[in-house]
């Protein structure tokens, strides 16, 4: 039974850091959008703001959707 | 005096190292995962204020300046004006018989002051090697990333006047 809990344990701890990894990747392409789009911005290229914007928004989306995966995890995992 | 240490109970490693493990305070996954997602929604604020600013900058109205004579330079010659304000040095370049351009001498890259090269028939920014197009300001070489800012010249009679600022 506690070989059973331990391998669960360690399934979430898997799930939790490849979560996390992917919430720092989406991370970086968000500052990069951003930087990208104050650029464009600076240059008079306003027509790039809004989808960049909404792309901005989805990725963030996607974040809040890891965060709730990684609480689910952890909560789930530490279940007796 | 006494130059020597007080006595104290405590040894002397657990002074200088006075930093405990158990006293210190562990950031967990979800706490790192939450803080994150919090910096996402900061980049997300960003972008909505780009869009912002975007969405309610006003057209900036710029004034009519008289920049010189027509005859004033001769052909492949320059002359120094500010342009909008008294701290916007612009260079006009008389490229032809009758034909004039104007830009910003600000180079997009660290603000160095541009010069025109009559020889290479181009704009140069001495600082890093960026050179910009006679024709309309775009970048044909170096660190720069935006073309130069290209003042739109208006002629009245035998006076050039300045009247917009393009791509600032």
């Amino acid at each position: 039974m506690a070989k059973l809990e331990r391998y669960q344990q360690r399934r979430g701890l898997v799930a939790i850091d490849g979560a996390m990894a992917l919430i720092f990747i989406l991370l970086i392409v968000q500052i990069w959008l951003l930087g990208a789009t104050l650029e464009a911005f600076l240059a008079g290229h306003a027509g790039a703001v809004l989808p960049a914007a909404i792309c901005s928004g989805l990725v963030f989306l996607g974040c809040v959707a890891l965060d709730l995966f990684v609480t689910r995890v952890d909560q789930e995992s530490r279940k007796p | 005096m006494s130059l020597l240490p007080s006595p104290s109970k405590e040894p002397l490693w657990r002074e200088e190292f006075s930093v405990f493990t158990s006293d210190e305070r562990y950031v967990t996954r979800r706490q790192f995962a939450k803080f994150l997602t919090l910096t996402s929604l900061g980049m997300f604020v960003g972008n909505l204020w780009v869009l912002a600013k975007a969405h309610f900058a006003k057209t900036p109205s710029f004034p009519s300046v008289e920049v010189g004579e027509v005859d004033e330079i001769p052909v492949r010659g320059i002359k120094l004006f500010t342009y909008p304000t008294p701290k916007d040095h612009c260079i006009l370049i008389r490229t032809g018989e009758d034909q004039y351009v104007a830009y910003s001498q600000k180079c997009t890259h660290l603000s160095c002051a541009v010069y025109f090269s009559a020889i290479e028939d181009r704009l140069e920014c001495p600082c890093h090697q960026g050179f910009f197009s006679v024709r309309d300001g775009s970048v044909l070489q170096g660190p720069p990333p935006r073309p130069l800012p290209q003042i739109t010249l208006e002629r009245n009679g035998a006076r050039l006047l300045a009247v917009g600022l393009k791509g600032s």
